[in-house]
Protein backbone atom coordinates (compact mmCIF):
# COMPACT_ATOMS: atom_id res chain seq x y z
CA UNK A 1 0.00 0.00 0.00
CA UNK A 2 2.48 2.54 -1.17
CA UNK A 3 0.66 4.48 -3.87
CA UNK A 4 -0.52 7.93 -2.87
CA UNK A 5 -4.15 8.88 -3.18
CA UNK A 6 -5.06 11.26 -5.98
CA UNK A 7 -6.50 14.63 -5.15
CA UNK A 8 -9.77 15.63 -6.76
CA UNK A 9 -11.04 19.14 -7.46
CA UNK A 10 -14.57 18.60 -6.31
CA UNK A 11 -16.42 21.34 -8.11
CA UNK A 12 -20.19 20.82 -7.82
CA UNK A 13 -20.50 19.00 -11.15
CA UNK A 14 -17.45 16.79 -10.53
CA UNK A 15 -18.72 15.92 -7.07
CA UNK A 16 -22.22 15.26 -8.37
CA UNK A 17 -20.97 12.93 -11.07
CA UNK A 18 -18.56 11.14 -8.73
CA UNK A 19 -21.35 10.48 -6.24
CA UNK A 20 -23.40 8.67 -8.89
CA UNK A 21 -20.33 6.85 -10.19
CA UNK A 22 -19.35 5.71 -6.69
CA UNK A 23 -22.90 4.43 -6.09
CA UNK A 24 -22.69 2.29 -9.20
CA UNK A 25 -19.15 1.03 -8.57
CA UNK A 26 -19.68 0.09 -4.93
CA UNK A 27 -22.99 -1.70 -5.47
CA UNK A 28 -21.60 -3.35 -8.59
CA UNK A 29 -18.62 -4.59 -6.59
CA UNK A 30 -20.89 -5.94 -3.86
CA UNK A 31 -22.87 -7.89 -6.45
CA UNK A 32 -19.65 -9.25 -7.95
CA UNK A 33 -18.85 -10.75 -4.55
CA UNK A 34 -21.71 -13.20 -5.15
CA UNK A 35 -20.02 -14.60 -8.22
CA UNK A 36 -19.71 -18.34 -7.66
CA UNK A 37 -21.59 -18.16 -4.36
CA UNK A 38 -25.23 -17.50 -5.30
CA UNK A 39 -27.94 -19.92 -4.17
CA UNK A 40 -28.26 -21.30 -7.70
CA UNK A 41 -26.44 -21.00 -11.00
CA UNK A 42 -29.24 -19.00 -12.62
CA UNK A 43 -29.13 -16.37 -9.87
CA UNK A 44 -25.34 -16.31 -9.96
CA UNK A 45 -25.62 -15.12 -13.55
CA UNK A 46 -28.39 -12.64 -12.77
CA UNK A 47 -26.37 -11.01 -9.97
CA UNK A 48 -23.23 -10.82 -12.10
CA UNK A 49 -25.23 -9.30 -14.96
CA UNK A 50 -26.61 -6.60 -12.70
CA UNK A 51 -23.12 -5.99 -11.31
CA UNK A 52 -21.79 -5.53 -14.84
CA UNK A 53 -24.61 -3.11 -15.68
CA UNK A 54 -23.56 -1.03 -12.68
CA UNK A 55 -19.86 -1.24 -13.53
CA UNK A 56 -20.68 0.08 -17.01
CA UNK A 57 -22.58 3.00 -15.51
CA UNK A 58 -19.69 3.74 -13.17
CA UNK A 59 -17.19 3.81 -16.03
CA UNK A 60 -19.22 6.30 -18.05
CA UNK A 61 -19.75 8.54 -15.05
CA UNK A 62 -16.09 8.42 -13.97
CA UNK A 63 -14.97 9.24 -17.50
CA UNK A 64 -17.31 12.21 -17.57
CA UNK A 65 -16.16 13.37 -14.13
CA UNK A 66 -12.56 13.22 -15.38
CA UNK A 67 -13.45 15.25 -18.44
CA UNK A 68 -15.29 17.87 -16.40
CA UNK A 69 -12.47 18.06 -13.86
CA UNK A 70 -9.94 18.52 -16.67
CA UNK A 71 -6.87 17.34 -14.76
CA UNK A 72 -4.97 14.10 -15.28
CA UNK A 73 -7.42 11.91 -13.37
CA UNK A 74 -9.25 9.17 -15.23
CA UNK A 75 -11.77 6.43 -14.49
CA UNK A 76 -9.14 4.04 -13.14
CA UNK A 77 -7.59 6.62 -10.82
CA UNK A 78 -10.98 7.56 -9.44
CA UNK A 79 -11.75 3.92 -8.73
CA UNK A 80 -8.36 2.70 -7.53
CA UNK A 81 -6.58 5.66 -6.00
CA UNK A 82 -9.05 7.31 -3.68
CA UNK A 83 -9.29 6.43 -0.02
CA UNK A 84 -12.44 5.72 2.00
CA UNK A 85 -12.92 9.35 2.94
CA UNK A 86 -12.81 10.38 -0.72
CA UNK A 87 -15.60 8.01 -1.72
CA UNK A 88 -19.03 9.63 -2.06
CA UNK A 89 -21.41 6.68 -2.37
CA UNK A 90 -24.57 6.07 -0.37
CA UNK A 91 -24.06 4.13 2.86
CA UNK A 92 -26.80 1.72 1.79
CA UNK A 93 -24.72 0.41 -1.09
CA UNK A 94 -21.59 -0.44 0.88
CA UNK A 95 -23.51 -2.55 3.40
CA UNK A 96 -22.38 -6.19 3.28
CA UNK A 97 -24.27 -8.69 1.17
CA UNK A 98 -25.44 -10.72 4.17
CA UNK A 99 -27.80 -13.44 3.04
CA UNK A 100 -29.61 -13.48 -0.30
CA UNK A 101 -32.64 -11.68 1.18
CA UNK A 102 -30.49 -8.82 2.40
CA UNK A 103 -28.79 -8.44 -0.97
CA UNK A 104 -32.17 -8.38 -2.69
CA UNK A 105 -33.66 -5.84 -0.28
CA UNK A 106 -30.65 -3.55 -0.77
CA UNK A 107 -30.97 -3.98 -4.53
CA UNK A 108 -34.70 -3.34 -4.44
CA UNK A 109 -34.44 -0.17 -2.35
CA UNK A 110 -31.71 1.26 -4.58
CA UNK A 111 -32.96 0.11 -7.99
CA UNK A 112 -36.41 1.53 -7.35
CA UNK A 113 -34.76 4.84 -6.53
CA UNK A 114 -32.21 4.69 -9.36
CA UNK A 115 -34.84 3.97 -11.97
CA UNK A 116 -36.83 7.06 -11.01
CA UNK A 117 -33.61 9.02 -10.78
CA UNK A 118 -32.31 8.09 -14.25
CA UNK A 119 -35.71 8.72 -15.77
CA UNK A 120 -35.69 12.24 -14.32
CA UNK A 121 -32.06 12.78 -15.34
CA UNK A 122 -32.91 12.05 -18.97
CA UNK A 123 -34.28 15.60 -18.97
CA UNK A 124 -31.06 17.12 -17.59
CA UNK A 125 -29.78 20.19 -19.40
CA UNK A 126 -26.37 18.45 -19.33
CA UNK A 127 -26.52 16.32 -22.48
CA UNK A 128 -23.86 13.83 -21.37
CA UNK A 129 -25.66 13.14 -18.12
CA UNK A 130 -28.95 12.86 -20.00
CA UNK A 131 -27.42 10.29 -22.36
CA UNK A 132 -25.89 8.24 -19.53
CA UNK A 133 -29.28 8.33 -17.81
CA UNK A 134 -31.11 7.08 -20.89
CA UNK A 135 -28.85 4.04 -21.11
CA UNK A 136 -28.84 3.35 -17.38
CA UNK A 137 -32.61 3.59 -17.03
CA UNK A 138 -33.18 0.47 -19.13
CA UNK A 139 -30.78 -1.42 -16.91
CA UNK A 140 -32.23 -0.20 -13.63
CA UNK A 141 -35.78 -0.95 -14.84
CA UNK A 142 -34.76 -4.58 -15.10
CA UNK A 143 -33.07 -4.49 -11.68
CA UNK A 144 -36.35 -3.24 -10.21
CA UNK A 145 -38.28 -6.04 -11.83
CA UNK A 146 -35.84 -8.74 -10.84
CA UNK A 147 -35.46 -7.64 -7.22
CA UNK A 148 -39.16 -6.96 -6.66
CA UNK A 149 -40.11 -10.41 -7.98
CA UNK A 150 -37.70 -11.88 -5.43
CA UNK A 151 -38.96 -9.69 -2.57
CA UNK A 152 -42.50 -10.98 -3.19
CA UNK A 153 -41.37 -14.60 -3.35
CA UNK A 154 -39.11 -14.36 -0.31
CA UNK A 155 -41.61 -12.44 1.80
CA UNK A 156 -44.54 -14.59 0.80
CA UNK A 157 -42.45 -17.78 0.73
CA UNK A 158 -41.50 -19.88 3.73
CA UNK A 159 -41.49 -18.81 7.35
CA UNK A 160 -37.71 -18.56 7.26
CA UNK A 161 -37.51 -16.55 4.02
CA UNK A 162 -40.17 -14.18 5.39
CA UNK A 163 -38.24 -13.70 8.63
CA UNK A 164 -34.92 -13.09 6.86
CA UNK A 165 -36.42 -10.61 4.40
CA UNK A 166 -38.25 -8.67 7.10
CA UNK A 167 -35.08 -8.44 9.15
CA UNK A 168 -33.17 -7.17 6.08
CA UNK A 169 -35.79 -4.46 5.58
CA UNK A 170 -35.60 -3.50 9.25
CA UNK A 171 -31.80 -3.32 9.17
CA UNK A 172 -31.44 -1.41 5.89
CA UNK A 173 -34.34 0.99 6.26
CA UNK A 174 -32.33 3.66 8.09
CA UNK A 175 -29.99 3.93 5.07
CA UNK A 176 -32.75 4.80 2.60
CA UNK A 177 -33.18 8.43 3.66
CA UNK A 178 -29.75 9.38 2.34
CA UNK A 179 -30.93 8.74 -1.23
CA UNK A 180 -33.25 11.73 -0.99
CA UNK A 181 -30.96 14.17 0.82
CA UNK A 182 -29.58 17.26 -0.92
CA UNK A 183 -26.67 19.48 0.16
CA UNK A 184 -25.72 22.99 -0.93
CA UNK A 185 -23.35 21.78 -3.61
CA UNK A 186 -26.13 19.83 -5.29
CA UNK A 187 -28.81 22.46 -4.74
CA UNK A 188 -27.15 24.83 -7.20
CA UNK A 189 -27.07 22.13 -9.90
CA UNK A 190 -30.72 21.31 -9.27
CA UNK A 191 -31.62 24.97 -9.71
CA UNK A 192 -29.63 24.98 -12.96
CA UNK A 193 -31.66 21.94 -14.14
CA UNK A 194 -28.49 19.88 -14.44
CA UNK A 195 -29.10 17.67 -11.43
CA UNK A 196 -32.20 15.80 -10.34
CA UNK A 197 -34.00 16.83 -7.17
CA UNK A 198 -34.29 13.49 -5.37
CA UNK A 199 -36.79 14.79 -2.83
CA UNK A 200 -39.34 15.07 -5.64
CA UNK A 201 -38.94 11.33 -6.30
CA UNK A 202 -39.66 10.24 -2.75
CA UNK A 203 -43.47 9.92 -2.95
CA UNK A 204 -43.29 7.65 -6.00
CA UNK A 205 -40.44 5.62 -4.50
CA UNK A 206 -42.39 5.09 -1.30
CA UNK A 207 -45.48 4.12 -3.24
CA UNK A 208 -43.66 1.48 -5.30
CA UNK A 209 -41.72 0.13 -2.34
CA UNK A 210 -44.81 -0.02 -0.11
CA UNK A 211 -46.85 -1.83 -2.70
CA UNK A 212 -44.23 -4.53 -3.33
CA UNK A 213 -43.54 -4.92 0.38
CA UNK A 214 -47.21 -5.32 1.19
CA UNK A 215 -47.70 -7.79 -1.66
CA UNK A 216 -44.83 -9.71 -0.08
CA UNK A 217 -46.75 -9.74 3.23
CA UNK A 218 -43.89 -7.74 4.77
CA UNK A 219 -43.95 -4.37 6.51
CA UNK A 220 -41.89 -1.19 6.38
CA UNK A 221 -40.52 0.02 9.72
CA UNK A 222 -42.30 2.90 11.42
CA UNK A 223 -39.02 4.57 12.33
CA UNK A 224 -38.08 7.62 10.29
CA UNK A 225 -34.61 8.12 11.78
CA UNK A 226 -32.15 8.09 8.90
CA UNK A 227 -28.38 7.63 8.81
CA UNK A 228 -26.32 9.86 6.51
CA UNK A 229 -22.66 10.51 5.80
CA UNK A 230 -21.64 8.66 2.65
CA UNK A 231 -22.10 11.65 0.38
CA UNK A 232 -19.48 13.57 2.37
CA UNK A 233 -17.09 10.66 2.87
CA UNK A 234 -18.15 9.55 6.35
CA UNK A 235 -18.60 5.83 5.80
CA UNK A 236 -19.38 2.70 7.74
CA UNK A 237 -16.48 0.38 8.59
CA UNK A 238 -17.46 -1.87 5.68
CA UNK A 239 -16.28 0.37 2.87
CA UNK A 240 -12.61 0.22 3.88
CA UNK A 241 -12.61 -3.56 3.67
CA UNK A 242 -14.35 -3.43 0.31
CA UNK A 243 -11.82 -0.94 -1.08
CA UNK A 244 -8.84 -2.86 0.23
CA UNK A 245 -9.93 -5.74 -1.97
CA UNK A 246 -11.05 -3.65 -4.94
CA UNK A 247 -7.83 -1.61 -4.96
CA UNK A 248 -5.26 -4.14 -3.82
CA UNK A 249 -3.85 -4.81 -7.29
CA UNK A 250 -3.28 -1.18 -8.25
CA UNK A 251 -1.99 -0.29 -4.79
CA UNK A 252 0.50 -3.15 -4.90
CA UNK A 253 1.52 -2.92 -8.57
CA UNK A 254 0.89 0.73 -9.54
CA UNK A 255 -0.16 1.15 -13.14
CA UNK A 256 -0.29 -2.60 -13.76
CA UNK A 257 -2.15 -3.58 -16.92
CA UNK A 258 -2.85 -6.87 -18.64
CA UNK B 1 -24.91 -25.26 -5.85
CA UNK B 2 -27.54 -27.99 -5.55
CA UNK B 3 -30.96 -26.99 -6.84
CA UNK B 4 -33.32 -29.44 -5.17
CA UNK B 5 -37.02 -29.47 -6.02
CA UNK B 6 -36.79 -26.57 -8.44
CA UNK B 7 -38.59 -27.23 -11.73
CA UNK B 8 -36.69 -27.46 -15.00
CA UNK B 9 -37.62 -25.24 -17.96
CA UNK B 10 -36.71 -25.41 -21.64
CA UNK B 11 -35.73 -22.12 -23.24
CA UNK B 12 -36.48 -21.03 -26.80
CA UNK B 13 -35.07 -17.83 -28.31
CA UNK B 14 -36.07 -16.01 -31.46
CA UNK B 15 -33.03 -14.13 -32.67
CA UNK B 16 -34.70 -11.84 -35.20
CA UNK B 17 -37.95 -11.08 -36.93
CA UNK B 18 -39.11 -13.74 -39.33
CA UNK B 19 -37.16 -16.56 -37.74
CA UNK B 20 -38.67 -19.27 -35.56
CA UNK B 21 -37.93 -19.67 -31.86
CA UNK B 22 -35.07 -22.12 -31.42
CA UNK B 23 -34.29 -24.32 -28.46
CA UNK B 24 -31.15 -23.02 -26.75
CA UNK B 25 -31.00 -24.92 -23.47
CA UNK B 26 -32.65 -25.34 -20.11
CA UNK B 27 -32.58 -23.86 -16.61
CA UNK B 28 -34.04 -24.18 -13.13
CA UNK B 29 -36.62 -21.71 -11.81
CA UNK B 30 -39.43 -21.85 -9.29
CA UNK B 31 -42.06 -20.38 -11.62
CA UNK B 32 -42.63 -19.05 -15.13
CA UNK B 33 -41.84 -15.41 -14.33
CA UNK B 34 -38.47 -16.21 -12.79
CA UNK B 35 -37.77 -18.70 -15.57
CA UNK B 36 -38.25 -15.94 -18.13
CA UNK B 37 -35.91 -13.63 -16.19
CA UNK B 38 -33.29 -16.34 -15.79
CA UNK B 39 -33.53 -17.11 -19.51
CA UNK B 40 -32.91 -13.45 -20.25
CA UNK B 41 -29.91 -13.40 -17.92
CA UNK B 42 -28.37 -16.65 -19.12
CA UNK B 43 -29.18 -16.90 -22.80
CA UNK B 44 -29.44 -13.33 -24.12
CA UNK B 45 -26.38 -11.69 -22.54
CA UNK B 46 -24.67 -11.21 -25.88
CA UNK B 47 -27.63 -9.77 -27.73
CA UNK B 48 -28.91 -13.12 -29.01
CA UNK B 49 -32.61 -12.52 -28.73
CA UNK B 50 -35.72 -10.52 -29.47
CA UNK B 51 -38.18 -12.92 -27.91
CA UNK B 52 -38.04 -15.70 -25.33
CA UNK B 53 -40.31 -18.67 -24.65
CA UNK B 54 -39.96 -20.83 -21.56
CA UNK B 55 -41.76 -24.16 -21.36
CA UNK B 56 -41.87 -26.54 -18.39
CA UNK B 57 -39.64 -29.45 -19.36
CA UNK B 58 -42.23 -31.94 -18.14
CA UNK B 59 -44.71 -30.54 -20.69
CA UNK B 60 -42.56 -31.91 -23.49
CA UNK B 61 -43.32 -35.38 -24.81
CA UNK B 62 -40.20 -36.81 -26.40
CA UNK B 63 -39.69 -39.64 -28.86
CA UNK B 64 -38.04 -42.74 -27.50
CA UNK B 65 -34.42 -43.10 -28.71
CA UNK B 66 -34.80 -46.90 -28.77
CA UNK B 67 -37.52 -46.52 -31.40
CA UNK B 68 -35.44 -44.51 -33.80
CA UNK B 69 -35.39 -47.33 -36.33
CA UNK B 70 -39.15 -47.41 -36.57
CA UNK B 71 -39.50 -43.65 -36.30
CA UNK B 72 -36.89 -42.37 -38.70
CA UNK B 73 -35.35 -45.05 -40.92
CA UNK B 74 -38.39 -45.42 -43.24
CA UNK B 75 -37.90 -41.82 -44.39
CA UNK B 76 -34.30 -42.41 -45.42
CA UNK B 77 -35.17 -44.44 -48.55
CA UNK B 78 -37.71 -41.93 -49.90
CA UNK B 79 -35.43 -39.67 -51.84
CA UNK B 80 -38.34 -38.63 -54.08
CA UNK B 81 -39.63 -36.56 -51.19
CA UNK B 82 -36.72 -34.18 -51.61
CA UNK B 83 -37.54 -31.53 -54.20
CA UNK B 84 -34.31 -32.11 -56.11
CA UNK B 85 -35.81 -33.14 -59.43
CA UNK B 86 -36.86 -29.70 -60.51
CA UNK B 87 -34.89 -27.07 -62.39
CA UNK B 88 -35.09 -23.93 -60.38
CA UNK B 89 -34.79 -20.73 -62.45
CA UNK B 90 -31.83 -18.57 -61.34
CA UNK B 91 -34.11 -15.60 -60.72
CA UNK B 92 -35.77 -17.44 -57.85
CA UNK B 93 -32.58 -17.28 -55.82
CA UNK B 94 -32.43 -19.22 -52.55
CA UNK B 95 -35.42 -21.40 -51.82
Amino acid sequence: MTVANISVSETPLVLYTLRRADDALILGHRLSEWCGHAPMLEEDMALANMGLDLLGQARELYSYAAKVEGRDNDEDKFAYLRDVRQYRNLLLLEQPNGDFARTMVRQFFYATFADLYWRAMMRSSDLTLAAIAAKSEKESAYHVRHSSEWIVRLGDGTEESHRRTQSAIDELWAFTGEMFAVDDSERGLIDARIAVDPAALHPQWLKTVSSVVSEATLALPKSDWMQQGGRSGRHSEHLGHLLSELQSMQRTFPGATW
Amino acid sequence: MATPNIPLWEVFIRSRNGLAHKHVGSLHATDATLALQAARDIYTRRGEGLSIWVVPSNAITASDPSEKGMMFEPAESKIYRHPTFYDVPDEVGHM
